[in-house]
Formats: structure tokens, sequence, C-alpha cells
């Protein structure tokens, strides 16, 4: 059964993976409204995140597959459980995936309008809900002796949860925002380091309240790994002000590098909040969803095992070859001789 | 009947979200290689129509895969929020191949696939042109690893129950992926994919020949796609004929029900009906047009095999194989005949038929014609792409209606799968949800894929103009959203 503490950590670094990857892009989407002055400044700000968004995404395809594989209780009480939720974030996720590839597709402001709206709105909602998904796995559910989850949507619209929301809303926007700071030039540059900079602040109060809760929730549980949530949670709060700091100094890249860091500490403190829970039950602590009791047999794990240890160096290798080919920066001037060309 | 029933209703959303996801996903499989293949053309012979036929195809082949990528995540999520019973009875076997496939091949695909869109002016051409190959590659190993994970549902392998009997669990991940029905349904989806983007190429071929325009592009491109629809219908016949040899060996009843074979029969009894006509309560035959033999000959490679019936199979379900099931189906083991039986034949008839328009289409052009392709042809050509598009989707609905009323053949009842927990009304919502936005997409993906498909490619240069001046030859386009 050592595999499935193995893997708990697998899941865990893809969904990490998944919250740092799409996490920008979200924010990247948010930020239209605020960022976008005119159809050349939109594009500017789509674009650069156009080669990698589908990448990011299949992200959670990954996790939620190895979720499957690994722990297959754990998958099927949380999404028939977490049901409605789901629903709203695949909605938002396949409004926002096709805008991409046609809001381009005609020369239209109104359709480009129509999917600006949908980019905006699809890329928010996810944001908003896989925090407020993350935080009840963490805190725990109504869960009966058969694994089944017998709340509603209602019960995960609580304050913890709701302010797991919030943080992850403002903790991708301000990510994204880093990042059109960090991948355009121009107007759209300097504006995103203004609005990263209020944005930033923000998003430091929220997620400091809700780092707080989080580690006072997992003293009075008698989490195993206490110390180890405590630190991270600290450390996620020093990368957060980290970034703001250097945003403030006008170095993006440290900025974009200490709001990913942030991103990584915060999901690993809940990760560790929960272990070796895997969905602790509130109707009674012995019908917990746990690594052991949750996962697959040890002979699927080994071969899952096998597969992610060849495999996701190589993933990593090449996707971020694929962000060092795509490096540079989205012009203005760029954007401009393209809508040129395509005028003719 | 109860409309709040979430069996019923999860079900016709799997339906509904499966089917529609398919509309994108063979015509991805089959678009990546010919884009592939224009595209080394291109970089082999220099020949800039190569160049533009990539764009063209390439756009189009674009805007699908962005519906198969976003329609996909929903295929994901549904087992666990829809199937969740299943999904805990399954997942240590089932969940491997998914695992894989997301780790082995969608990555890839996703990754190169971006790679290619923009990296038309960021990378050696050389290298670029690797990018949609192993998008490809991607793509059709995605297929495999997805169609080996149906398979377990249609012929479970490679496990042993759990001791206390409330799950499969994995004993031989060779077996599953080994699966004769994985093995046998592998090539002839690749097969009929590349029949559908084969017929995609020849109706948009011939729209454009029809009007005169794009000629020196759009020839190449209809020889292309009328020697892929011919090939390609020989392989998914060959490989269709496989796998109803192993459908008969692994679900007989589904072979029965594709006949609606009532009562086992041999030899010159075993005969193909090509056209029947049912009693109102789909239980006996008023009248077929049948042809002798051929359901033996399809079902064993024997003019006097035999071929079991429905009833006796049912029998043989309730007394000895599946005692325990059978209380719950009604003694029925046999999947909705009317659909398995038309089903089959729709798919056969549209695939032939869309073979057939290529055979017409080569004979039409050949180099010895006297006369120019008449009109009619041309306007005639065009169906090829929804003929072969319905039958691919025909083909799929036979294969999971055919799997019924089991989830896992032999091993767990589609009505045992269901979520307990979710009400009838969430999955009555998602199902809407899912109608409308999945409607409104159609109205716009189709929107897009028609105008892009009349504008045709970028036209090539004058070849009579003066040439360009030094640097703007340079033929390295790019993109941008």
């Amino acid at each position: 059964m050592d595999l499935a503490y193995l893997w708990f950590f697998i899941v865990g670094f893809l969904f990490v993976g998944y919250f740092v990857l799409d996490g920008f892009d979200f924010g990247v989407g948010m930020s239209l409204p605020f960022l976008g002055k005119d159809d050349i400044g939109r594009r500017q700000i789509i674009n650069t995140i156009g080669p990698v968004w589908d990448l990011n995404e299949t992200w959670v395809i990954v996790a939620g597959a190895c979720l499957f594989a690994a722990f297959p209780e754990w998958y099927a009480t949380l999404f028939s459980g977490f049901y409605l939720a789901l629903l709203v974030i695949l909605l938002a996720l396949i409004a926002r995936g096709v805008s991409f590839e046609y809001r381009h597709q005609r020369d239209s402001l109104r359709w480009k309008r129509g999917f600006d709206t949908m980019i905006v709105v699809g890329s928010a909602v996810p944001a908003l809900l896989w925090g407020v998904a993350v935080a009840n796995i963490v805190q725990g559910v109504p869960i009966d002796v058969n694994h089944e989850f017998t709340g509603s949507l209602l019960t995960l619209l609580n304050p913890y949860g709701l302010l797991g929301g919030l943080t992850t809303l403002l903790l991708f926007f301000t990510h994204g925002v880093y990042f059109v700071a960090l991948k355009t030039d121009g107007q759209v540059r300097e504006d995103a380091r203004r609005l990263a900079a209020r944005a930033g602040l923000a998003t430091i109060v929220v997620a400091a309240v809700f780092l707080v809760w989080t580690v006072f929730n997992a003293l009075s549980a008698g989490a195993p790994l206490v110390g180890l949530v405590i630190a991270l949670a600290a450390v996620a709060a020093v990368c957060l002000i980290a970034s703001w700091l250097a945003n403030a100094r006008g170095i993006e890249g440290w900025a974009f590098g200490f709001g990913a860091a942030t991103i990584v500490a915060a999901v690993l403190t809940l990760w560790f909040a929960l272990f070796p829970n895997v969905m602790p039950s509130t109707t009674d602590p012995a019908y917990s969803l746990t690594i052991e009791n949750a996962s697959s047999t040890d002979y699927t794990l080994t071969i899952m095992s096998w597969a992610a240890l060849i495999f996701l160096p190589l993933v990593l290798a090449y996707q971020a070859w694929t962000y060092w080919v795509f490096r540079k920066r989205v012009s203005r001037s760029r954007i401009e001789r393209a809508a040129a060309a395509a005028a003719h | 009947m109860d409309l709040l029933d979430p069996l019923l209703l999860a079900r016709w959303q799997f339906g509904l979200t499966t089917l529609y996801h398919f509309l994108f996903v063979p015509l991805t499989l089959g678009m990546a290689l010919t884009v592939a293949i224009f595209q080394t053309a291109w970089f082999r012979t220099g020949n800039l129509k190569w160049l533009h036929l990539t764009r063209f195809f390439g756009k189009l082949f674009l805007i699908n895969f962005a519906m198969g990528v976003v329609t996909g995540i929903v295929q994901e999520f549904q087992f666990g929020m829809n199937w969740s019973s299943y999904s805990r009875f399954v997942g240590d076997v089932f969940g491997a191949p998914l695992a894989f496939e997301g780790l082995m091949a969608f990555f890839f695909e996703a990754t190169f696939i971006g790679l290619w869109i923009f990296g038309w002016d960021k990378l050696p051409k050389g290298v670029h042109l690797a990018t949609i190959w192993i998008a490809t590659a991607g793509a059709w190993f995605s297929a495999y690893f997805i169609l080996a994970a149906n398979a377990f549902m249609q012929n479970p392998v490679g496990y042993r129950m759990a001791q206390d009997g409330g799950r499969a669990e994995m004993d031989d991940f060779l077996a599953v992926l080994t699966n004769p029905v994985a093995l046998a349904a592998l090539p002839h989806t690749l097969f009929a994919a590349f029949m559908l983007t084969s017929g995609v190429i020849i109706s948009v071929a011939s729209w454009h020949l029809l009007r005169g325009q794009n000629l020196e592009m759009m020839r190449p491109a209809l020889k292309y796609g009328l020697w892929g629809m011919i090939v390609t219908f020989a392989g998914v016949a060959i490989s269709g004929d496989q796998l109803s040899l192993v459908m008969v060996s692994t679900q007989p009843m589904k072979m029965a029900a594709a006949e609606a074979l009532f009562d086992s029969a041999c030899g010159a009894d075993a005969s193909f009906s090509l056209f029947s006509i049912g009693t109102p309560d789909g239980t006996g035959e008023i009248w077929a047009l049948r042809v002798p033999y051929l359901l033996a000959l399809l079902s064993t490679h024997s003019l006097d095999g035999c071929v079991e019936g429905i009833n006796d199979l049912n029998m043989q379900y309730t007394t000895e194989l599946f005692p325990q099931f059978a209380d719950q189906v009604d003694g029925n083991f046999a999947p909705i005949l009317w659909v398995t039986y038309w089903a089959f034949r729709w798919m056969i008839g549209l695939g032939a038929v869309a073979a057939l328009t290529a055979v017409v289409g080569l004979w039409l052009t050949r180099k010895s014609a006297k006369r120019p392709v008449p009109a009619w042809a041309w306007k005639l050509a065009i169906w090829a792409w929804p003929a072969s598009l319905f039958a691919i989707l025909i083909g799929w609905v036979f294969t999971e209606m055919g799997r019924q009323p089991w989830i896992v053949f032999s091993l767990m009842l589609t009505q045992d799968g269901v979520s307990p927990n979710v009400p009838g009304w969430n999955v009555l919502l998602s199902l809407v949800a899912f109608t409308l936005i999945y409607a409104i997409l159609a109205v716009v993906e189709i929107g897009l894929i028609i105008r892009t498909s009349k504008r045709g490619p970028d036209p090539l240069p004058d070849p009579d103009a003066p040439p360009p001046a030094e640097g703007a030859l340079e033929d390295t386009p790019t993109t941008v959203y």
C-alpha cells in the first residue's frame, strides 16, 4: 500500500501543475476587461497564452484520469458528490476553450466581443469554483458509510469553501496579470503592472486569512503533518509577498516566478492538511476516504508508477521547451501587422 | 416513464455527449495525418500548392480540434459524475488506460498542436514538420488507449474479482491492452476516421471544382480524397469483418441483435436480411429481404457455420451463465433490437455509399475521360462528407447500444452503474445545459466550417506576374489569434 502514498503525491503534483498553469491562463482571461482597451490590445493579451492554453488545460484531464486510476473511490465520491459545481466548471471550460479558437475566425467586432465575454466568464468561474471544491475536500463534507456524498451544492457554499474560492480567484487573477506583464509590451504591459500591484494587495489579505484558517483547521483536527502545513503556509505567504514586491520593482520574471511558487506552496499546504485522508467525512470520521481505503491495488499502482516515472519527466521537458520556443513578448506591432495582413 | 429517472437521464446524457464528442474525434485523427502528409509534400518538393493545402486543411482541422478538446473533458468527468458505482467497480482496471492516454498521448497531442499552430515562424522547417507528425501520433495513441478502455466494457479481460466481490481488480495489464476487441476495433476506427477525412476532402474539393476555382490545388486534393476513400474503405471492410468475428465469440448476443436473429440458425438459414419489417412490438418479423448463408459467412467465415439466436442465448444466460442478473432484466439480455438492427445496416450502407462515390469519382475524372465531369456529379460528391460521418457515428451507436443491458459485459448491468446519490433533477439540468450549449456551438461550428471550406485556400501567386522582391517569397506564414 506504500505506492498509494506515492500516488497521493503524484496526483497532488498533477493538480499543482494544473493550478499553476491553467491558473495563470485563467488570470489572463479574466484580465481582458481591465487591460484590453482595444481589439489589438485584447489580441495581444490572448496571444500570450494562445500556444499554451490547451496544454495547460490538459493537466486537469491527466490529473482526473490519474485520480480515477489510482483512487477510484475518491474519484467516484468527489465527482458524483460535487456534481453541479463540476457541471458549471465544465460548461465554463467549454465556452472558454472554443472562444480562443473561434474568436479570430471572423473579423466582426460583435463576434469578437461575444467570445471575449465567454473567455472572461469561462476563466473566472473555474478559477472560483476550483478553490471552493478543493477547500471543501480539505475541510470535509458529509459522506455516508458507503462513501457516498450526502450533501448538496449548498453544502459546498460554506464560509471556508467560499473563502477558498475567493482565494484562488484572486491568486489566479494576479498570477495571470503578472504573466501578461511578462509577455507583452507597451501600454498593456504598463497597465498590467499597475493592475497587479492593486490586485496583489487584495490577494495578500484574502490569502492570508485563508492560510491562517487552514492552519487553524489542521491544528484543531490534529492533522499528522501539521508542522509541514504550517511551514508550507508560511512559504506561500512569503512567496506571495515576494511576488508583489518584485512586481513593484518591475522585475516581471521574478513576480511571475514567485506567483507560481505561491500557488505550488498553497496547494501543497492543502494537500498536507488533507493527509492521510483524501476526503474526510464530517458525518463520521470512520466513513472518511483515506489514502488506503480509496486506492487501487498495488498491481495497478505499480504499472502506473512506471508510466509516471518515465513519462512525467518527458512531459515536463517538452512542455518546458514549448514555453522556451514561445518565450518572446507578444508585441503590439506584431498583432497590428497580422491585422493588416489579414485585411488585404 | 419517470422524467426524473437518473438512470434514463444519465444514459441519454452519455449518449448525447459521447456522440457529440465523436463528431470531432475521427476528423481529428484523419485530418492530422492528412495535414502532416501535405506538409511533408511541401517540405520535400517546395511546391507552394502543398503549403496552401496544408494551411487550408489545417484551418478546418483546428476548428474541428477545438471542439474535440473541450467536449472531451466532459467525457472523463462524466464517469465519476453520473456513473460513480461503475467507476468504483472498474476503476482499478478501467482507469489505467485513461491515465496512460493522458500521460503518453494527450499531453503530446495538445502540446505539439500548439507548437504547430504557432510555430510556423519560430521553428526550423523540419522541426515544425515534426510537430504535426508527433501530434498525429499522439492522437492515434490516444485512440488506442480509449479503445482499450472501451474494449474492457465489451469484453472484460485481465482482471479478477476482489475477494469481497466489490470490484474488478486488474491482474494482467498486457491482457487489457491486447484485448482482442481493442485490437480489432483500433484499425476499424482509424480506417473509418480516414474514410471520413477523405469524405471531407472530396466534398470540399468537389465544391470548388464545380465552380472551377482553385483548380491546381483542388485537383490533387480530390485525387488524394478519392484514393484515400477507396483504400480505407477496403481497410474498414476487412477490419470490420475481423471485428465481427471477435464479436461473435465475445458478445454473441450483439451479433444476434445486429441481425435480429431470434432462433439459432446454420448454413443457408443463417441469412442476412438487407431490409425487414418487424411486428410493432419488435419481437417478430413480418417480411424481410434475405441473402442466404451471408450471416453464417460473416459470423464464422464458413458457409455452413451456425449462429446463435436471441432466444437460445437468453435461455443460456438466464439459466447457466448469469442467473444472478436475470430478474433485473426480466430474463431478456438482448439490446433494443430495432436500434441494433438498423444501426448495423445504416453503418454499412452509408459507408458503402461513400465508397461508391469515390469509385464513380475516379471513373469520371480518369485521364482518358472524354467529357468533363457533369455538375450533378460534383453536387452528389459533396454528400460524401455527411455519408461517411453518419456511417461512423451510427457504428458507435451500434457498438454501445449493442452492449446493453450491460455496462461491463457479464460483470455489471448498466442500471447498477449509475450514481446512487445524484438526484434526477441534477442530471436533467446537466442534460439540458449540455444540449443547449452543444446546439449553439454546433451552429457556430458548422457555420465556420462551411465558411472556411467555401473560402478555400489562399490563391497561388500568378505565374505570369513578375517575381516578388527578394525576401517576400519567404514562405513562413504566421498564426495570430
